[in-house]
């Protein structure tokens, strides 16, 4: 049987894409469709990620799936010295599907191919992170009415940020022009760089972030800048305000800009962005529920009427 | 034939494999890519022998050892201008060039620590993504290395 598993966002065509997230679109007009009714989804979070793992369990219930798992590998018997072929292999007996969450990079990989039963990557350390990839683009999707040449605003830890990486590969087939904002020490890894240029995709570098800036913005997507990243905390000191969204930097954005952000926000967005209509992300989290439920149909192979 | 009067120069062959032109640096990455230390027929290793083209190389003797296409290929990670010479009854009856490998299956390990394949009793896996430059890319965590940089298992 075709391994249906959902590893990689780089493993999804143009196509794909926007199948699933047509497909997401008939969740969000109608969440609650039992078509897992009678199924089993093992939901394994080998480190603890709150707001995956509900998101995830929401879907499966959504959808009338019954679940099993754990939460932490604290409480599974990865904590006895279990492998994790070993873990796939027990939970594969029990289960339809595999949601999983683990630190190690590749782990998501490595399961699929071991896997008799299908696995979602919920995170596999910084590698992968697909299903934040989907909804990144859902919410772009919805809010700009299309994915095509739009230019998108990544701010803030450009070097270490998982989900900025990915968004950069998927955008690949929409003609999208980049913007990176960011902190010297936290610049776009070349590797990215030579990635656009061989995908003829336009970018532009500044460590400015100001109100001149944000005005070309379709898309304003921020993220945390991490204390612990810096090798030199006076540097952190100096940038760690830098990078920061007020509301008063709106002031000139164009009316279709929408503000993204993965979550968890610590102080990168004030508060008093929360009330502008432009402050998208936690309507972008919320279509993470939407979809995961068709992330979860398509790799049971369940067509969404 | 030059390679036949250089191998001379360390000891006839009657049957067995010539591994010649391998950069001097290269020649003990070599002996354990193609398992040597394992090996219990005669074996003869030349290390610094002259050579007009490397300047100076190395060169490894096997007795009644013809190697498969997926031992050779192994060698082009570190080698890719090794040529393999075929010796029987004292002839050379073949020259092969090793070609670089597509995929590197089980025998390199990925630098990258937080990768599944260091940390999981498992093999590792890469692909080639660019011939030129030497890069390859581990097919479990993603990361691209150089193949300057690996380290063999």
């Amino acid at each position: 049987m075709e391994n249906r598993s959902l590893v990689s966002i780089n493993d999804l065509s143009r196509e794909k894409i926007l199948s699933l997230l047509e497909t997401a679109g008939k969740f969000e007009e109608n969440p609650n469709r039992r078509l897992l009714a009678g199924k089993v989804i093992g939901s394994l979070f080998f480190e603890p990620s709150t707001r995956t793992r509900l998101s995830f369990e929401t879907a499966a219930n959504r959808l009338g799936a019954r679940v099993i798992g754990f939460s932490d590998a604290a409480t599974s018997s990865a904590s006895k010295g279990e492998t994790l072929k070993d873990t796939i292999m027990m939970v594969s007996n029990y289960a339809d599907l595999i949601v999983m969450r683990h630190h190690l990079e590749g782990a998501a990989r490595y399961a699929s191919e071991i896997s008799p039963c299908p696995v979602i990557n919920a995170g596999d350390g910084a590698n992968q992170h697909p299903s934040q990839t989907m909804l990144d683009l859902y919410s772009i999707l919805k809010t700009q009415g299309t994915l095509e040449n739009l230019h998108i605003h990544l701010v803030g830890d450009l070097k270490y940020g998982r989900t900025i990486h990915s968004l950069l590969y998927a955008m690949r087939h929409f003609n999208p022009t980049f913007h990176f904002i960011s902190p010297e020490e936290l610049h776009m890894p070349e590797e990215y760089r030579i990635f656009c240029r061989e995908n003829n995709i336009p970018f532009t570098e500044t460590t400015e972030f100001n109100e001149e800036i944000i005005a070309e913005a379709d898309i304003l997507y921020m993220t945390r800048v991490q204390r612990e990243r810096f090798s030199d905390l006076m540097e952190y000191e100096k940038v760690k305000n830098c990078y920061r969204l007020t509301n008063a930097m709106l002031a000139n954005s164009k009316p279709n800009l929408r503000i993204l952000h993965p979550l968890p926000r610590v102080n990168e967005i004030a508060y008093d962005v929360d009330d502008n209509p432009k402050a998208y992300y936690f309507q972008q989290a919320q279509n993470g529920l939407y979809v995961r439920e068709a992330l979860i149909c398509d790799v049971l192979g369940i067509d969404v009427e | 034939m030059n390679t036949n009067k250089e191998a001379l120069q360390v000891s006839a062959l009657c049957n067995g494999t010539v591994i010649d032109h391998i950069p001097a640096d290269k020649l003990f990455a070599v002996v354990n890519l193609l398992d040597i230390p394992s090996m219990t027929t005669n074996v003869t290793i030349g290390y610094n022998l002259k050579s007009r083209k490397l300047g100076t190389k190395g060169l490894i003797k096997v007795a009644d050892k013809f190697f498969t296409d997926e031992e050779v290929n192994r060698i082009s990670l570190v080698a890719p201008n090794v040529v393999l010479n075929t010796i029987r009854d004292y002839q050379v009856v073949e020259k092969r060039e090793v070609k670089m490998l597509d995929e590197i299956a089980g025998f390199v390990k990925c630098p990258n620590p937080k990768c599944v394949t260091n940390n999981e009793p498992m093999s590792t896996l890469f692909h080639l993504v660019d011939k030129e430059s030497g890069t390859i890319k581990c097919h479990y965590c993603e990361k691209e290395t150089n193949i300057e940089n690996i380290t063999l298992l």
